[in-house]
């Protein structure tokens, strides 16, 4: 053959091409599948709550479900589009001085080097526009720190490599409420290393949940404003469900706070956002949001539930009484 | 690519005033700059592939959703690993490597000002990765905990966590050693009549840079000396049960972490300032505010650490106070930016292939910044913070930053290194090829960071399928491009057969052009007499 | 260029040296033996190790200070390289001062920062109502869970008190030493350089004795909680700071002692006089901080 032209080429690339093609062209067969709900999203047609979970083709930040995360949405957007506009400037100036001053069109360099009005107004600009992002940043921090006049707080504890919750109170009482939260199982074996399972089967309605279902969700009212105080026993983990609009570090030994209202109800998904050690990716965190008053009938199933197991003497880390996923 | 017959590699060898060295004389025991900034060039290059391999094992396990060639801990060794190496290993000594070839020829001195030492600085960085990657082959493994080595979870590993801290401690005197060095040389060395104001900006952002190095590097030597007493001596400094705090850590190494960020930007910085006048065959548009710049961005960087650390729970004052001072940094940075742009203004420019990654630098830098800005809005990082929109930040500032500014510099001054021109056309195809396929590879990374997708994790859900194949197959066509750059450097050093001029570059303007190519093993052994328009910067009313 | 090597003119640039080239094989076996070590290694491949690796070190400094002193001594040595000698030696000093200021800053973050907060002040009300319900915030501490038992302190007014004035006095003795050497007064440089030694010395001793009181008698040691860890790792890399200076002043005495320096050429003590200076300082520093406040 006439290879030896192409000095190149190596022995294994022939047979790289072809994998190659038939990945791109699978590839190029989501695409198209992905081409329509992406666009839609893009120009923002698909309502918002279609991304309280992530989605394929997802491009952007959610603007999830509660107040504080549309603001933090919007606080994105705000810088976003402040860098894609001095970006259009600044890329814009230098493409049209590529075009416009080669050599190769008789360009002949200028000899001036210092324009002391072109450098204060460049200073100055970028001051300005940083302070217009900075002022709705700061209002909207104070706003997020400020965890007091809640009705609710959950402890939340980091272990390699699971949650536990404890509802420590609601409306002021102590509800005595508190379990362990891990990978579903489903998952759990799919992930299993050559298991050669997909990732794709594991699914709780039409949505694929892959990573992001455990047994035990956390169960939180609607339109209370609940207070998370965060910790770890052993290293350090961050709990982050992308729509409530933060993650916090759960740090041994140290407490750390944050709070959310959530407005609507729904299951709501995210993970363990700090490197924890060998199982990092395997820990999720699910949040089921109820209308209040399921949620108050959920919390007395669950009171129920731990005074009989007391009685009749059972390990007091029992799971929480049935459930039921997703 | 040419396949001479490989007749004596003569192009390194100059035969003048002294006898032949042997090769261990010449490349172990060493007192020459140019020796030693080659061998920190190769050193740097060959750590770029091996921290480039194991970012093809990563990019590979996440080609796909499912675990299919990795167990979890090994993947966390590659990540912390690959960022260690290619940060202390590539970028680094790349860095010193240019620095110590270019800057005594730049200011017209004879050499390095402790042209011993500045051998035991090289020769320290073999000790420093072999101590690095010997821990990989250890029970227990390499250093999981990321490259940032947060406790308590890298003081869980096995016997390599004291072979790791030892590394970094060597890495660490060997950049002391190599910034004193070049402080030195920068402050005492230039020829008469080179006055500060007039150096190439290449220097004075090494300059600042080493200052830099100085001041942070034995910062990372306390913290990871602290990690080991932890680990191996009973201290409490990052244990809350004794009084400590494992967020305590973090303060110091982020002190020292995000001064390590610009280390690896500035001298970048200099290399862009270099090339594009050059190529635009026009004077670098504010010469003295990019110096200015450059020293306010090292002062910022001191004051901006936590920025890291949005999510550990700061009180309000500190996350705001972080959160300003780190928008600030645009501010000198966008100076610089605008400042090239201006200076490429009404210049005659052409496109070689320095000035084309000198040019995408700009472009993808400046994307790698808006990132930047972005993620300094705290309540938007509570969001961002610990996703691949960080990725893609930091490869952004990193790959098409500090990377592409080496690969610039490489094209630029090769032929100056051995007489010989590369090959334009393999130089462009290089370009092209990498341009493409980084952006391939990182560009898609800020949509799976938004959309939610968390870093340091070897699997994930089915909803980040696509983004992620993308971004491997970018990964392997990047890595694979830079064969290319392999195949240029060596055609050039071996087989070119197109000699380099004195000048090399029609305007190039700098003492560095003054002598012939290749430079001569020895120059300015007698200081030389600057005359009117051999410098880029002899005239600075401004 | 090579034979200009006795000439005044041109920056001195050494040929070849394998020096650098042994002290990377001296860092490689000193570092491999002391991971080996601390990680419980026995045999030859821990400790020993090590110790051949300080060895080589030792070889190395004898060896390549040696080729040093020959070039100053044959005068190849202009004074622009004098300038590069002292700009590497005060920036090094510099590095390490950065050294220290990490664990001066682990001090003050426990003491102003981490300890208040876990005794539930300010920022810590939450910490201290979870975690460590019933911990006041105290300094000195070994934090709420006693880590390594009660402890008692040094006071300051006692030895370290002592030991503030020794290092105070050596710091005089070396300026007047100094002079001693600029004016020419051999004898009284010699006399007033070993008394500079003898007070680092005996500060050592004293240090020495601190120590074996504070295992011995105080429960006070490295895993007495963040104060032991502070108290520690402070006086400990100064004691070994002192350690240095004083055998590098040693070393200077007897380079006195056969006449290296002259009353305007003597680099080689003047860098180790600032050196001594720098640790001196570092002292006050930690009586200030470690043992007053
Ligand atoms: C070379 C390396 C480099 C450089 C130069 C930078 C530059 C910047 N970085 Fe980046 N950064 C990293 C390397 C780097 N970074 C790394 C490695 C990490 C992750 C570490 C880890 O966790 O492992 C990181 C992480 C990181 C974080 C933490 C994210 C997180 O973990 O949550 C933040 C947050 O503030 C940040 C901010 C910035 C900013 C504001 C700049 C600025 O310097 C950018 C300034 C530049 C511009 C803004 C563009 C040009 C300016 C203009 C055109 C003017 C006008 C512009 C405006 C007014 C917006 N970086
Ligand atoms: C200067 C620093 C630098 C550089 C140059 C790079 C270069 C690259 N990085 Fe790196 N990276 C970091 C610094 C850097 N990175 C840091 C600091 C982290 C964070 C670590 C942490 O979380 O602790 C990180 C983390 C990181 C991650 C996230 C891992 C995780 O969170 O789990 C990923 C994933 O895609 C990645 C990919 C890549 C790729 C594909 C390249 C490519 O640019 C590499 C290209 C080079 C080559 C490929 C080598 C040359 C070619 C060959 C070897 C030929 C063979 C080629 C083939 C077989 C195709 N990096
Ligand atoms: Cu827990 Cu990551
Ligand atoms: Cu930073």
């Amino acid at each position: 053959m006439a290879t030896r032209r192409r000095p190149i080429t190596r022995r294994g690339d022939h047979k790289f091409s072809i994998g190659m093609v038939a990945m791109i062209s699978v590839w190029i067969a989501r695409l198209r599948r992905a081409y329509v709900t992406t666009s839609l999203a893009v120009l923002g047609l698909v309502p918002v709550a279609a991304l309280a979970n992530p989605e394929p083709w997802q491009l952007n930040l959610t603007k999830g479900v509660t107040p504080t995360s549309e603001r933090v949405h919007a606080m994105h957007m705000i810088s976003l589009w402040v860098c894609v506009g001095i970006g259009v400037l600044v890329f814009g100036a230098m493409i049209y001085a590529m075009f416009r001053f080669r050599k190769s069109k008789g360009a002949v360099p200028a000899t001036w080097s210092h324009s002391t009005k072109l450098e204060v107004i460049w200073t100055v600009t970028p001051i300005i526009i940083l302070i217009v992002m900075a002022w709705p940043a700061t209002r909207l921090l104070v706003d997020m720190a400020h965890t007091d006049d809640s009705d609710m707080t959950v402890k939340v504890t980091g272990y390699q490599w699971k949650w536990r919750y404890e509802y420590v109170d609601y409306y002021e009482q102590n509800p005595g409420v508190g379990f362990m939260s891990t990978l579903h199982r489903d998952s759990n074996r799919v992930r299993q290393l050559g298991s050669g399972l997909d990732p794709a089967s594991v699914k709780v309605g039409d949505q694929s949940t892959y990573l992001l279902d455990v047994d035990n969700p956390l169960v939180l009212p609607v339109g209370v404003k609940v207070r998370f105080v965060i910790t770890a026993d052993d290293v350090i983990h961050s709990w982050w469900v992308p729509v409530l609009g933060w993650k916090q570090d759960a740090i041994p030994g140290m407490v750390t706070s944050a709070w959310a209202m959530i407005n609507e109800p729904g299951t709501y998904r995210g993970q363990c956002a700090e490197l924890c050690g060998k199982d990092h990716g395997f820990m999720p965190i699910v949040v089921k949001a109820l209308p209040k008053d399921e949620f108050e009938r959920w919390l007395a199933e669950q009171q129920a539930a731990k005074a009989a197991a007391a009685s009749a003497g059972t390990a007091q880390t029992a799971a929480p009484a049935s459930q039921t996923q997703g | 690519m040419a396949h001479a017959a490989t007749h004596d590699p003569v192009a390194h060898d100059d035969h003048h005033d002294h006898k032949p060295q042997g090769f261990v004389a010449r490349w172990f025991f060493s007192t020459n700059h140019k020796d030693i900034g080659t061998l920190y060039l190769l050193f740097s290059l060959l750590m770029f592939f091996i921290g480039g391999a194991m970012a093809m094992i990563i990019r590979a396990e996440l080609f796909q959703p499912g675990m299919q060639l990795v167990e979890p801990h090994f993947f966390n060794e590659m990540t912390s690993v690959h960022a260690l190496v290619m940060i202390f290993g590539a970028v680094m000594p790349a860095f010193v490597g240019l620095g110590n070839w270019m800057i005594p020829l730049m200011v017209g001195a004879p050499d390095m000002a402790l042209p011993r030492m500045n051998n035991w600085s090289f020769w320290l960085l073999p000790v420093a990765f072999t101590l690095l990657l010997s821990t990989l082959f250890m029970p227990g493994g390499g250093p999981q905990g990321g490259w940032t080595l947060y406790p308590p979870l890298s003081l869980q590993g096995g016997n390599g966590v004291a072979f790791s801290i030892l590394a970094i401690h060597v890495a660490g005197v060997s950049s002391i050693m190599g910034a004193i060095n070049i402080i030195a040389t920068i402050l005492n060395m230039r020829a008469p009549g080179m006055d500060l104001l007039k150096m190439p900006v290449f220097v004075w952002t090494w300059l600042i840079t080493a200052f830099l190095l100085i001041a942070v590097m034995p910062v990372l030597a306390g913290a990871v000396t602290m990690l080991l007493t932890d680990k191996y001596f009973g201290t409490s400094f990052f244990n809350a049960a004794g009084g400590g705090d494992p967020v305590m850590y973090q303060h110091i190494f982020w002190f020292f972490g995000h001064p390590e960020v610009y280390i690896m930007i500035l001298p970048a910085f200099g290399i862009v300032s270099e090339i594009i006048p050059t190529f635009a065959r026009k004077p670098l548009f504010g010469y003295q505010a990019m110096v200015y710049a450059t020293a306010s961005i090292a002062f910022l960087s001191f004051i901006v650490w936590a920025h890291h650390m949005f999510t550990v729970g700061m009180p309000l004052g500190g996350e705001l106070f972080f959160m300003y001072a780190t928008m600030l940094i645009a501010i000198p940075t966008g100076v610089k930016v605008f400042n090239w742009v201006s200076t490429m203004w009404e210049g005659s420019m052409t496109f070689e292939t320095p000035m084309l990654f000198a040019i995408a630098f700009v472009i993808l830098f400046t994307i790698g910044g808006f990132s930047g800005v972005m993620l300094a809005i705290v309540p938007a990082d509570f969001q961002y913070h610990d996703t691949y929109f960080v990725v893609a930040h930091f490869h952004y500032v990193l790959v098409t930053g500090a990377v592409f500014s080496i690969m610039a510099a490489t094209y630029y001054w090769l032929p100056k290194w051995t007489g010989n021109m590369y090959s334009e056309r393999w130089g462009k195809i290089h370009f092209w090829s990498s341009v493409i396929s980084v952006n391939v590879l990182f560009f898609p990374q800020h949509f799976l960071g938004l959309a939610g997708m968390p870093r340091r994790i070897p699997d994930y859900n089915v909803a980040f399928a696509d983004f992620n194949m993308i971004s491997s197959i970018g990964g392997f066509w990047f890595g694979l491009s830079q064969l290319i750059f392999v195949g240029v450097i060596v055609h050039c050093a071996y087989f070119s057969k197109v000699r380099a001029t004195a000048r090399v570059w029609e305007n190039a303007k700098g003492l560095e052009w003054e002598v012939p190519s290749p430079a001569p093993h020895h120059t300015f052994s007698v200081p030389p007499v600057l005359k009117p328009g051999m410098l880029a910067h002899d005239d600075v009313s401004h | 260029m090579s034979e200009a090597t006795t000439s005044q003119d041109h920056y001195y640039v050494p040929h070849h040296s394998i020096w650098p080239a042994v002290g990377s094989v001296a860092m490689l076996l000193t570092t491999v033996g002391a991971a080996n070590w601390i990680n419980d290694a026995t045999g030859l491949m821990g400790q020993p190790l090590m110790f051949t690796g300080i060895a080589v070190f030792i070889v190395l400094f004898f060896g390549w200070f040696g080729s040093v002193i020959r070039e100053s001594l044959a005068g190849v040595y202009n004074k622009q390289v004098d300038i590069s000698f002292r700009m590497g030696m005060m920036w090094f000093i510099f590095s390490e001062i950065m050294f220290f200021a990490a664990f001066f800053g682990a001090l003050f973050y426990a003491r102003m920062l981490s300890v208040p907060w876990i005794g539930g002040e300010g920022h810590g009300a939450l910490t201290n109502q979870f975690i460590w319900d019933g911990f006041t915030p105290a300094w000195p501490t070994n934090g709420p869970g006693n880590v390594g038992g009660t402890f008692e302190t040094i006071p300051a007014w006692g030895l370290p008190l002592l030991n503030t004035m020794l290092l105070l006095a050596s710091g005089v003795t070396i300026t007047i030493a100094h002079h001693a050497l600029r004016a020419g007064h051999r004898k009284s440089l010699l006399v007033w350089l070993a008394a500079t030694v003898v007070l680092g010395a005996v500060f050592l001793y004293y240090q020495a004795h601190e120590y074996i009181e504070a295992y011995q008698h105080l429960n006070l040691t490295l895993g007495s909680g963040v104060y032991g860890s502070t108290f520690f790792m402070l006086t400990g890399f100064h004691g070994l700071h002192v350690t240095l200076g004083a055998i590098m002043l040693t070393v200077i005495w007897f380079r006195c002692a056969r006449g290296h320096f002259t009353r305007d050429n003597h680099f080689g003590f003047e860098a180790v006089a600032w050196y001594w200076h720098f640790v001196d300082v570092v002292w006050l520093g930690l009586f200030l901080f470690v043992y007053v406040l």
